[in-house]
């Protein structure tokens, strides 16, 4: 696999991970060096390969919404809304405005909870341990919100075809406000602890630098691509979940170096609560939170107990499933790590024909030697936690 | 919003067909989604032209899938979507492969990213890339046989796993 761009007079080939723990799950790296200069890294993955998109194949559409979750498992509600958008494209759907709104707050929820992992691993990465343990603290709150809602912490399931699995239980409210009140002082603290820190900055200022070009010739997106300057936002450029309805900046800068994405994701951090803090004023009291369609949407309890049909669509949604028109739908969403993309292919049966998931993690990932070739091996680290890397996204 | 993106896909239309009359051999439009299928033959061609036209601008290649319809013909369909970031619109490059040859032109030479994308693709489908630089498998071994994403390949594998029970029978006396 490897022969050595030197003729192998002065270099050695240092085998990264599998197992090592900056590498964030299973990435195993083959780093060529010079000294403790990187001269070639070749990528190497599929330890967490489990064929979700043959499984998806076998399953009926709504079966294969539980397979979403396990892709980037640090964002299981956004794996299910791109999952959702496009078999509801395909279906041609409707989804009433109070369910999008729930959508979008459930999912700026994850988006936060994804950058504080993301930033606390990123850290400690780096060696600063404490902002580790502040993030978890954070992020414990936004997950027992999701516990409250979906009854799940992680694997939620929660965003179904044609709306949402439950209406938002009583009490919902106060909870959010609380997280919202309390968040805005937290950030503060992580920006108090890294961004003036001379460590923090000696460690990111101007190591991984990518330029725009070549960011965008390598497909990244998401923070990556903004912070090399270009601001490309599948919730500004593609708008899906009524997102056009929102008040939001995106955050851009031009350094393109690993402070550079760390600023852009602290910034987003921001964006994503006033983003929440609309959709808590834009959710009503009452309203659907799913679309009515007979024979796709399962009916209500109630119905059932006195129409025929409703029994009848109950009876044939969950033993058949149900048959979108022959086609295919590519949705895309703004994930936490890029535009996460769903293509969905029908043949016209109630399994779906191919399920293709177009996870950013597994493309961004791809700029990585273009970041560490010709740099420090310490600097390795560094670069593999800015990309925001989840390795069942990338091996799926 | 509709119909605006309507009229810019009309747009990229035109301007590969008064490009070349072959560039295109069938358009599809679906759910607000425009497929254009292209010939084999051209599909590097007009990718180069929908990258560097300054009325197309698909500078962004997000994703390349492929679609096994077995058992019909032709068997394959290898989809490019393409984004351009400053025009805000989407388009869906098609092309479609028999069983008997299934091989295209690699586009890495367009777009960089493709890179990846065509690996996964020749890994699991089983589509050679001709001119890709490093056509590898990349998520499943190197020594595995097959490809696991066709139709023709159970979902359980070829592999022989014994069951737990034969398992444990097995090492009782």
């Amino acid at each position: 696999m490897v022969d050595t761009a030197t003729g192998g007079s002065k270099t050695m080939v240092l085998n990264m991970g599998p197992q090592h723990p900056s590498t964030h799950g299973v990435l195993r790296i083959l780093l060529e060096l010079d000294g403790e200069n990187v001269v070639r890294a070749i990528p190497d993955m599929g330890y967490l390969h489990t064929g979700i998109e043959k499984s998806c194949e076998d399953k009926t559409y709504s079966q294969a919404i539980t397979l979403t979750d396990r892709i980037d498992y640090l964002n299981p509600l956004g794996n299910n809304l791109a999952y959702c958008l496009a078999v509801e494209k395909l279906l041609g759907l409707e989804i009433p405005k109070r369910a999008q709104y729930i959508r979008v707050m459930m999912v700026e929820l994850q988006r936060i909870s994804s950058h504080l992992v993301w930033l606390g691993t990123h850290a400690i990465d780096l060696g600063a341990m404490s902002v580790f343990l502040y993030c978890f603290r954070e992020r414990e709150e936004i997950l027992k919100i999701f516990e409250f809602v979906a009854g799940q912490r992680m694997m939620t399931s929660y965003i179904r075809i044609g709306g949402l699995a439950l209406d938002l239980p009583a009490g919902w409210r106060q909870r959010v406000e609380k997280l919202l009140k309390m968040m805005p002082s937290r950030i503060d603290e992580y920006e108090e602890l890294l961004t003036g820190n001379r460590i923090w900055m000696g460690r990111t200022k101007g190591v991984g630098y990518i330029s725009a070009e070549d960011a965008v010739a390598y497909s990244m997106t998401g923070p990556t691509l903004r912070a090399a300057g270009l601001a490309y936002d599948n919730r500004r450029a593609f708008p899906y979940s009524s997102y056009e309805e929102f008040q939001f900046d995106v955050p851009t800068r031009t350094d393109s170096d690993c402070f550079g994405r760390y600023m852009v994701r602290v910034a987003e951090m921001r964006e994503s609560l006033k983003i929440i803090r609309q959709a808590v004023d834009k959710i009503t009291p009452d309203g659907p939170f799913r679309t009515e369609a007979a024979g796709i949407i399962p009916p209500e309890r109630e119905k059932m107990k006195t129409e025929m049909e409703a029994l009848i669509y109950h009876f044939k949604i969950f033993t058949e499933g149900f048959s979108p028109a022959p086609g295919q739908a590519f949705a895309t969403i703004e994930s936490p790590r890029g535009e996460l993309g769903v293509f969905v292919a029908s043949d016209g049966s109630p399994k779906p024909l191919r399920v293709h998931f177009r996870g950013p993690s597994f493309i961004n990932l791809q700029a990585l030697p273009k970041l560490i070739e010709g740099k420090l091996i310490a600097d390795v680290i560094a670069c593999i936690g800015t990309i925001d890397i989840v390795l069942g996204e990338v091996d799926r | 919003m509709a119909e605006n993106s309507n009229q810019n896909t009309n747009v990229v239309v035109e301007r590969l067909r008064s490009w070349s009359p072959n560039a295109i051999s069938e358009v599809i439009e679906f759910r607000g989604e425009t497929t254009v299928v292209v010939p084999r033959k051209v599909l590097r061609e007009v990718a180069e032209r929908c990258r560097s036209d300054k009325d197309l601008q698909f500078n962004l290649l997000s994703d390349a899938t492929c679609v096994d319809r077995y058992p019909l013909e032709p068997r394959f369909e290898v989809n490019y979507h393409l984004v351009s970031i400053p025009r805000r619109d989407r388009l869906r490059l098609q092309v479609r492969l028999s069983s008997d040859d299934p091989s295209l032109d690699s586009l890495v030479t367009v777009w960089p990213g493709a890179n990846w994308l065509e690996r996964e693709i020749f890994d699991l489908m089983g589509i050679r890339f001709n001119g890709h630089p490093d056509l590898r498998r990349i998520l499943m071994p190197e020594d595995w046989e097959g490809h696991p994403l066709r139709k023709d390949y159970p979902v359980e594998g070829y592999r022989d796993i014994p069951s737990i029970a034969t398992r444990y029978t097995r090492n009782r006396p």
